[in-house]
């Protein structure tokens, strides 16, 4: 494939600035969004797409909490680990939500050392993301494990409403898959980078379409998209 | 801002050429093709093929209510089992898969002038998860205890409960997994879709350039990635509670004397999910069909469309409204009775812009060279239709007009008028249009105009007395009316007349079906431009156009879609890709 983000249409002619900007280049032929490649634009509008996903999950959880009549289990009491005596509010999900905040820096670095080209900078960067994900799920999975053996089921807890575990279950799962499915797609990608796939330009093994550099930004969207997500979840389930 | 770029100023190129995916074998052209045309035909074959079987579903619901205790095999539970199946493949399966998955793949790339699809690869996936979506929808048909019954809303409680068909059996589970899938699959077609008319059109291709078409299928698009996300979770949720025996919609409940599992979920919860996702889908297949009927009523009465920046900007105003007026499927649902007051503004504030929509056709038809062509006459039949089923939503948006008439045989008649017929006109105007692109040949024009006539005729036969019905007070959903005191020996022969009207009607589409195929080998040549329209797909150097669409060169665009009988003009028509001034430009108008 041909650079889908090519030349700069500035250099062509001068564009206005601002709002008349932004009308010019949408009433002009050929790209709405200057400068944005194929690839770039579908990965923005999916995650448009997928917001309204968790916004749908988030909404349905809110409207559970907030009009069932038998008590809400307190999430600093549920989500608390006993470590050396004492019970520690919430301390799981707090290193949960470090290492997650943490592999989006170090995905926006292999971000800036793609574009640099620098294969071994990105590809290590890329894989250290995965691993944070990774870790990031096993810690979910763990705690998973540990609200099931209290007792947790999707269907009933000990503590309270029954659409305490429904919801957490589901929402956490939710995002969880979608960790996973970035930890496997920045493994593949890495390895691309790894194997100089974007400097030779050979083509996919699926789509036999040549990737660029960029396909390591589009892959960073949608780990930072998650990772945003992840922070809204934090609010609304475990800090309420 | 004003516009001095000269009339025939070519802009640069901003895209380079892109490689296309070459096919090597007869499976990789034909099966597992890359290639969007070959991908339309695919939707449209499955859209087709399942459509069938809910035209077949709505003949064995008339014979039940047509003929009362005639026919042994429609029990209640076999009758709302038809019900559910007909209302779900013909809103999701055919109409969305057809506008979209079908016309959309085959028209965005030729009108906007693209050698195909952005994202081909996956435009392959998305067909190919649709067609796993359908099967497993059919396999609900083979299953234990047949397909759900629970009406196409599946509103829980009754959806996952016994006394519904498919309830505890597989029915509710494989209808809720297909259209989890197809929602994937749809996704992927999408994001195509959306991002190959935002980002890969051709040059002078303008937004405000852009064929009607091309727009309605646009604004369809983004309003499906938008609102399939509440269905995608109210299906989840809903497949949870049945599965794992969560209490999201479920609330406490006994059912045959036996308190269930559940308790304090939300019924309400799932129609505001499912209504939130299903009135912008009542857009999402009416706005291509407003896209399509525009560039048919142009071109065939060979007159500019009237208005062309508003009909734009009507259909991105309806595609915004229909996102806030959900509620108002659910009068009486038990919702607080204040959202009444908001959802019914603006529900009715929708019938500006399609007001205007509907003025401009007419003004577009207004001292135009009409040639009543099958393709015209459909779509001079779906403006009627759509104005007859657009007036009784006037009935059905105002509460306390709608509260008595809710769930009675009024409501049937306004949505199979508003958004069954009216589009599925537009779908047949559609495709006598641009059968001729797609085979080389034309379909009989005999045949088209007796398939017409029957159609739209019938259709009205069908539905008209449907009116009469419900504002008697006749239900829907009743698989028995025999004993009802409402049912007078009169509303019994009415039922018995639309069962009659409804079986010729269905058979005039096997005529349509004939023809089809009929006149792939026998139908008369068509040449490139049979219709002597404007638009790109049309000025392709092959038809049906090969792999690419265009030749070597991409076609430049110097005009809008729709300079029909231009003064001074050689022709009556003006092809996009033709430079030169030939009259003071429309655009600006």
């Amino acid at each position: 494939m041909a650079e889908t983000t090519m030349t700069h249409t500035s250099q062509m002619e001068p564009r206005p600035a601002g709002w008349r900007g932004i009308a010019a280049d949408w009433a002009s032929d050929q790209r709405a969004f200057k400068n944005v490649s194929w690839g770039k634009a579908m990965m923005w509008i999916f995650l448009l797409s997928d917001t309204f996903i968790f916004g749908c999950f988030l909404l349905s959880y809110m409207t559970a909490r907030m009009s069932t009549r038998v008590p809400w289990p307190n999430p600093s009491e549920v989500f608390a680990l006993r470590i050396g005596g004492s019970e520690i509010p919430l301390i799981l999900i707090a290193i949960m939500t470090f290492v997650l905040i943490s592999s989006s820096g170090t995905m926006a670095m292999a971000v800036n050392f793609g574009y640099r080209h620098d294969r071994r900078k990105t590809a290590i960067l890329m894989l250290l993301t995965a691993a944070l994900g990774a870790t990031f799920v096993g810690m979910q999975a763990f705690e998973w494990t540990k609200l099931i053996t209290e007792g947790v089921r999707p269907w009933g807890n000990p503590w309270g409403a029954a659409q305490f575990g429904s919801c957490f279950f589901m929402i956490t799962g939710f995002h969880g898959t979608h960790v996973t499915i970035g930890v496997i797609f920045l493994i593949i990608v890495a390895r691309k980078v790894w194997r100089g796939d974007f400097d030779i330009g050979r083509p996919g093994f699926f789509t036999s379409r040549r990737g660029r550099y960029e396909n390591v930004e589009i892959m960073g969207l949608y780990w930072h998209f998650v990772d945003l997500v992840w922070v809204f979840i934090f609010a609304f389930f475990y800090l309420w | 801002m004003v516009d001095v770029t000269p009339a025939d100023a070519v802009p640069p190129a901003e895209v380079g050429e892109v490689e296309l995916y070459h096919p090597h074998s007869w499976w990789t052209k034909y099966v597992f093709s890359q290639d969007a045309k070959v991908i339309a035909v695919q939707y449209s074959a499955t859209a087709t093929a399942i459509g069938l079987v809910a035209l077949v579903l709505s003949w064995l619901m008339r014979l039940q209510l047509g003929f009362p205790g005639t026919f042994d095999f429609i029990t209640p539970e076999a009758y709302y089992q038809f019900i559910t199946m007909h209302g779900m493949i013909m809103v999701i399966y055919l109409l969305t898969a057809l506008f979209l998955g079908g016309f959309g793949n085959y028209l965005i790339p030729l009108m906007v002038g693209a050698r195909d699809m952005v994202f081909p690869y996956v435009n392959m996936l998305s067909y190919w998860i649709y067609l796993l979506a359908v099967l497993v929808l059919v396999s609900s048909f083979f299953a234990p205890g047949g397909p759900t019954g629970a009406g196409w809303t599946l509103y829980p409680p009754q959806a996952i409960m016994t006394g519904t068909p498919g309830g505890q059996d597989w029915g509710i589970i494989l209808m809720l997994s297909s259209l989890i899938l197809f929602i994937i699959g749809f996704t992927m077609g999408g994001l195509n879709y959306v991002v190959t008319v935002l980002q890969g059109r051709t040059r002078g291709m303008t937004l405000m350039r852009l064929p009607l078409t091309v727009w309605g299928i646009f604004t369809a698009t983004v309003m499906a990635l938008l609102a399939f996300p509440a269905l995608f979770v109210a299906c989840v949720m809903m497949l949870l509670d049945r599965a794992l025996g969560t209490s999201f919609f479920m609330p406490a409940i006994v059912e045959m004397g036996q308190q269930l599992q559940h308790n304090g979920g939300s019924p309400i919860l799932f129609q505001h999910l499912f209504w939130f996702f299903g009135h912008p889908e009542v857009y999402i297949v009416a706005l291509p069909a407003f896209g399509i009927v525009s560039d048919l009523i142009s071109t065939h009465a060979r007159k500019n469309i009237f208005g062309y920046r508003m009909m734009v900007w009507a259909i991105i105003a309806i595609g915004a409204l229909s996102f806030v007026v959900w509620a108002h499927h659910m009068y009486v649902s038990g919702m607080n009775p204040y959202f009444g007051f908001f959802f019914a503004t603006t529900t009715l504030i929708i019938a500006v812009p399609t007001a205007i929509k509907v003025y401009n056709w007419v003004l577009t038809l207004w001292r135009g060279d009409i040639h009543l062509t099958t393709p015209m006459l459909f779509a001079l039949a779906f403006i009627v239709t759509f104005v007859n089923g657009g007036l009784t939503g006037l009935f059905l948006g105002n509460v306390v007009v709608d509260v008595p008439l809710s769930d009675t045989m009024f409501v049937v008649a306004h949505f199979h008028m508003v958004m069954g017929v009216a589009p599925i006109l537009v779908i047949f105007g559609a495709i006598y249009h641009w059968y001729p692109k797609v085979t080389g040949r034309m379909l009989d024009e005999t045949l088209g105009k007796f398939h017409f006539w029957v159609t739209f005729l019938g259709a009205y036969l069908i539905f008209f007395p449907m009116h009469y019905l419900g504002l008697m007070g006749v239900p829907r959903r009743y698989a028995e009316l025999t004993d009802m005191t409402i049912m007078t020996e009169s509303a019994h022969h009415l039922n018995s007349f639309i069962s009659i009207m409804a079986f010729i009607v269905g058979f005039a589409q096997m005529v349509f079906l004939f023809n089809l195929i009929w006149s792939i080998r026998h139908g008369r040549e068509a040449g490139g431009n049979p219709w002597r329209a404007t638009t790109l797909e049309w000025q392709t150097p092959q038809t049906p156009p090969a792999h690419g669409n265009f030749g070597k060169e991409l076609p430049i665009v110097y005009r809008w879609a729709y300079d029909y009988s231009v003064p001074g003009a050689k022709e009556d028509f003006i092809p996009q890709n033709v430079p030169g001034d030939f009259a003071p430009s429309r655009e600006s108008a």
